[in-house]
C-alpha cells in the first residue's frame, strides 16, 4: 500500500529536471491512484473490523474452538536416535579392498566385521533457531568417540528460492550422497560411493542453493569447503580446497510416476593424501598422492506408486554414474622396512588415473511392510599410469581389474520406525576373490524422526 | 538530449504505472496439502487464486513422498493451506526446508494450518509409539465434519484477505455466500442423517471420529490393530469374532485405503463395506465439498436400518 506513495517520491527525486507538463500529468495520475488506493484500504479496514466484531460475537456464544494446539510432544529441538547393527556372515579375509582404485581407507570396504557388530548410533538434533535460521546436528556414537557427521545452519528467510548452508554437511552432489546409512536401501554401501568417498562426501564450508521459480523442479547449487574428506585433503591454507557444483531437475509423469535427475562436479586438490596398497608380490606399501582430482557424477531416480499412493505398493529405481580423473605425483615406500617392496627406498613418480563406474538398483514394495531389492555395482578401472607405465606393473592393488558386486535384499517394516533386513551379496571387488556375503540388519528410529528426502 | 530522454522516461513511467495495479492484482498462489483445503480456497478465492493441490483423494496424506514437483510448487506459493496436527509430518518439513520460500515457513502468516481452528478429538493421554502412529495434537482427520469446514473456512477467508488485501472484499463476499449455502446444507444433511444416530460401525483406520461425533455413529471396532499399522489376519479374525457379540451395520474406509481388509470383514459379517470419498475427488460425486458430504451421507444411509 506504500507503493504509489514511494513511487511518487522516487520519481520526484529522480526526474527533477524534466518537470514539464507530461510529468505533471503523470504526477496527478499517480496521486489519483494513491487516493483511490487509500479510500479502498479504508473501506477494507472498516469491513474487516465489522467482520471481526461479528466473529467475536459468534465466539462469545458458540463453544470456542481451541487455540493452536500446543502439545507436550512438540519439543524444541526435535531429537531422534537411530539404533542400527547387523550380523554378517563373511569369509575370512586378511583385508578387504577395491582392486584398481585408490579408495578411502578409513571406513574399510565391506562395512563392519564378521559376526555381530553395532553400526554407528546416530543422534540427530534439529530445530528452527529463530525466524531466520535452522540448525541440525547428526552425531554418530562409536566406541570411545563421537563422529560429527553433520553440524550446520541453514537460512530460512532469504527468499527468491535461495538458501545458504554452512558448517559441516553432506554435500549436495549425486543422489545417495546426502543420505545417512540408515536411509540406504541396502545394508552395505555401493561400490561407487565406497571408491569415491568412503561413505559419502562431507563438506566443511558453505553451500548455496537456488531453486528456480518454475513448475518443473530445477535446482542449482555450489559449495566451497576445506577439503577435509577424501578425495580432497585439508591443506592448511586460507581459501578452500574443494569446490562442488550441482544441478537437479525433476517432476512428475502423471499421478503415479515421479523422477529426479542430476549432474554434479567436484574439484579437489589433494596434498599428501594417504595411500595404502601392495605391490605385485603382495608386499604392503604406504605412500601419498598429491595432485588434482576431478569427479563427475550423473544421477537418476524414478519412483512409481499406483495413483501416487505408496502405502500398498511402490517401486524405486536409482542409478548413478561417475567419472574421475586424477593426476599428480604418487610417492610410495615399504610399509615395513624389513619387508622390502618394489617401492624400496622410496619411489616418487607421476601418477594419473581416468576411472569410471556405476550402480543401478531397484527396490519394490510388493505388499505393505515388505520390500525386495536388487543392486548391481560395477567399476571400470580404466587407465591408471604410474612411473611412465601401467600402475599394475608395480602395484598389485592398482591392477587392471574391474570390480563388481551383485546384492539382493529383503526387508520387513512392521512400522515406519522399524526395519529388519536380509541381504545377500556376491562381492567381486577384489581381484581373485568372489565372496558370498550374508547380512541381517536392524534399523530402529526413536523419537521425532524427521522426514526423508525424495 | 532532453527531447529524447523525456519521452522515454515518460514511457517508462507509464509502463510502471500500468504495471502497478496489475502486480497488486496478481493471483494469490496457494499450495494446498489436501484436496479439501484446496477446494475451500477455491470456494473463497474464485478466479483470484491459483491453487495447487499437493495430494489426491487416492493418496494417504500421512505417507507422501517429498517429490521434486511439490518442492517446485511450494517455492512460489504465497499461502500454504494444510491440516497440521502432524498429519503431514512425514513430508512437509522437507518441502518447507527445500522450498527457499520464507513466506510459508512455520509461524508466518503464509502458513495456514486448519487443525489450529477446530476442537481436536482423541488427544492421546500418553504419548508412546507403542500405541501406534498417534498424533500429539489429536486426530488430524478433521475434514469429515462439515462444521469443521465452516470453522476452518472462516479463518481461511480472513487469512486470505490479510495476505491479499486488494481482494479482501471479494474473499469476504464469496465466503459469506459459501457460508450461507454451507449452513443450509448442514441443516439438510443433519435432517437426512437422523436415522444414522447410534448406528454401529467398524472403521478400517481411526480416521472418522469427527464424522462419528457429528452424526452420532457408534464405532465398535477398528481394523488396524494400532493407528497406522496394517490390519493383520489375526486381528481381523478377532474383530470378526467380536462382531458376533456386538454387531455393526457397516465397515467404513477411505477410498485411498486397501479394500481387502474391509471387504473381507464385510463379507464375513454380512454387512456392507463402504468406501467413503473422505475428501474432494474421492469419487465422481465428491467433485466439490457439497458433493463430498452428499455422497458420504447417501452411502451411510444405505446401511441404516
Amino acid at each position: 500500500m506504500l507503493r504509489p506513495a514511494l513511487l511518487v517520491a522516487a520519481l520526484a527525486a529522480a526526474f527533477p529536471v524534466y518537470a514539464d507538463a507530461d510529468l505533471d500529468a503523470l504526477r496527478a495520475e499517480l496521486k489519483e491512484m494513491k487516493t483511490a488506493y487509500e479510500t479502498r484500504i479504508q473501506a477494507l479496514e472498516s469491513r474487516l473490523q465489522q467482520a471481526e466484531t461479528k466473529t467475536e460475537a459468534i465466539a462469545a456464544t458458540a463453544p470456542a474452538a481451541e487455540p493452536a494446539a500446543r502439545s507436550s510432544s512438540s519439543f524444541n529441538p526435535d531429537i531422534s536416535l537411530i539404533l542400527q547393527g547387523k550380523y554378517a556372515h563373511l569369509e575370512k579375509l586378511d583385508e578387504r579392498g577395491i582392486t584398481g582404485f585408490m579408495a578411502e581407507g578409513e571406513h574399510g570396504h565391506g562395512g563392519g566385521g564378521r559376526g555381530f557388530s553395532l553400526d554407528g548410533t546416530e543422534l540427530v538434533i534439529s530445530a528452527s533457531i529463530d525466524p531466520y535460521f535452522r540448525g541440525y546436528l547428526n552425531a554418530v556414537l562409536v566406541d570411545e568417540s563421537v563422529e560429527v557427521e553433520e553440524a550446520w545452519f541453514q537460512t530460512l528467510g532469504l527468499g527468491q528460492g535461495l538458501s545458504i548452508k554452512g558448517g559441516r554437511f553432506k554435500s549436495g552432489i549425486g543422489y545417495q550422497n546426502e543420505q545417512h546409512p540408515h536411509a540406504w536401501d541396502f545394508a552395505t554401501n555401493n561400490l561407487v560411493y565406497e571408491a569415491l568417498f568412503g561413505e559419502g562426501y562431507v563438506q566443511e564450508g558453505l553451500q548455496m542453493k537456488w531453486l528456480a521459480p518454475t513448475d518443473t523442479f530445477l535446482e542449482f547449487g555450489g559449495e566451497i569447503g576445506n577439503g577435509s574428506a577424501f578425495p580432497a585433503t585439508n591443506n592448511d591454507n586460507n581459501g578452500f580446497s574443494s569446490i562442488a557444483l550441482f544441478g537437479h531437475v525433476g517432476g512428475d509423469v502423471g499421478v503415479s510416476n515421479s523422477w529426479r535427475a542430476g549432474l554434479s562436479w567436484l574439484r579437489a586438490k589433494p596434498r599428501e593424501r594417504e595411500f595404502d596398497g601392495h605391490d605385485i608380490n603382495d608386499v604392503e606399501v604406504v605412500g601419498d598422492f598429491s595432485g588434482k582430482s576431478r569427479t563427475w557424477l550423473a544421477d537418476f531416480v524414478w519412483k512409481w506408486a499406483p495413483n501416487g499412493n505408496a502405502t500398498q505398493q511402490n517401486f524405486k529405481f536409482a542409478a548413478e554414474y561417475f567419472r574421475r580423473d586424477e593426476s599428480g605425483e604418487l610417492a610410495c615406500d615399504d610399509a615395513d622396512p624389513l619387508d622390502p617392496s618394489l617401492c624400496i627406498g622410496g619411489l616418487a613418480a607421476p601418477f594419473s588415473a581416468d576411472q569410471s563406474g556405476f550402480y543401478a538398483q531397484g527396490v519394490y514394495q510388493f505388499m505393505p511392510r515388505w520390500r525386495a531389492g536388487y543392486r548391481y555395482d560395477q567399476l571400470f578401472r580404466g587407465d591408471v599410469a604410474f612411473n611412465g607405465a601401467d600402475a599394475g606393473a608395480t602395484l598389485g592393488s592398482l591392477a587392471d581389474y574391474d570390480p563388481k558386486r551383485h546384492s539382493l535384499m529383503l526387508d520387513y517394516n512392521p512400522s515406519e520406525f522399524t526395519r529388519i533386513r536380509l541381504q545377500y551379496s556376491l562381492d567381486k571387488a577384489q581381484q581373485g576373490v568372489d565372496e558370498n556375503q550374508f547380512y541381517v540388519q536392524y534399523i530402529y528410529s526413536l523419537g521425532s524422526h524427521g522426514a526423508h528426502k525424495f | 538530449m532532453k527531447s529524447i530522454t523525456t519521452p522515454i522516461a515518460s514511457a517508462a513511467l507509464l509502463a510502471l504505472a500500468a504495471a502497478l495495479p496489475a502486480a497488486a492484482h496478481a493471483d494469490l498462489k496457494v499450495f494446498a496439502c489436501e484436496p479439501e483445503w484446496g477446494a475451500l480456497v477455491k470456494e473463497i478465492g474464485g478466479a483470484h487464486v491459483n491453487v495447487y493441490t499437493a495430494t489426491t483423494a487416492m493418496q494417504d496424506p500421512h505417507h507422501i513422498e517429498a517429490r521434486p514437483s511439490l518442492i517446485a510448487r511450494a517455492r512460489s506459493a504465497n499461502l500454504l493451506a494444510c491440516t497440521g496436527a502432524e498429519l503431514e509430518i512425514g513430508w512437509l518439513p522437507v518441502i518447507l526446508a527445500e522450498s527457499g520460500n520464507p513466506a510459508i515457513q512455520t509461524g508466518q502468516p503464509g502458513q495456514f494450518l486448519a487443525a489450529s481452528h477446530v476442537t481436536m478429538l482423541e488427544k492421546p493421554a500418553a504419548l508412546d509409539r507403542s500405541a501406534g502412529d498417534v498424533h500429539a495434537a489429536g486426530n488430524p482427520h478433521i475434514q469429515t465434519d462439515p462444521r469443521n469446514i465452516a470453522r476452518v473456512g472462516e479463518a481461511l477467508a480472513r487469512r486470505m484477505a490479510e495476505l491479499d488485501p486488494a481482494q479482501a472484499v471479494v474473499y469476504q463476499a464469496r465466503w459469506k455466500d459459501f457460508s450461507t449455502r454451507w449452513q443450509a446444507a448442514i441443516v439438510r444433511w443433519e435432517q437426512q442423517a437422523a436415522p444414522l444416530r447410534g448406528l454401529p460401525v467398524v472403521v478400517q483406520h481411526k480416521g472418522f471420529p469427527y464424522l462419528e461425533n457429528w452424526l452420532g455413529l457408534k464405532e465398535v471396532a477398528v481394523l488396524e490393530p494400532k493407528p497406522g499399522v496394517e490390519p493383520s489376519v489375526g486381528h481381523l479374525a478377532r474383530v470378526a469374532a467380536q462382531l458376533q457379540a456386538t454387531p455393526a451395520r457397516a465397515v467404513l474406509r477411505a477410498v485411498y485405503q486397501s479394500p481387502r481388509p474391509a471387504d473381507w470383514l464385510a463379507q464375513r459379517a454380512g454387512i456392507p463395506a463402504l468406501a467413503l470419498p473422505y475428501t474432494v475427488g474421492g469419487n465422481a460425486r465428491a467433485s466439490d465439498l457439497f458433493g463430498l458430504f452428499d455422497d458420504t451421507l447417501d452411502q451411510l444411509l444405505k446401511a441404516a436400518p
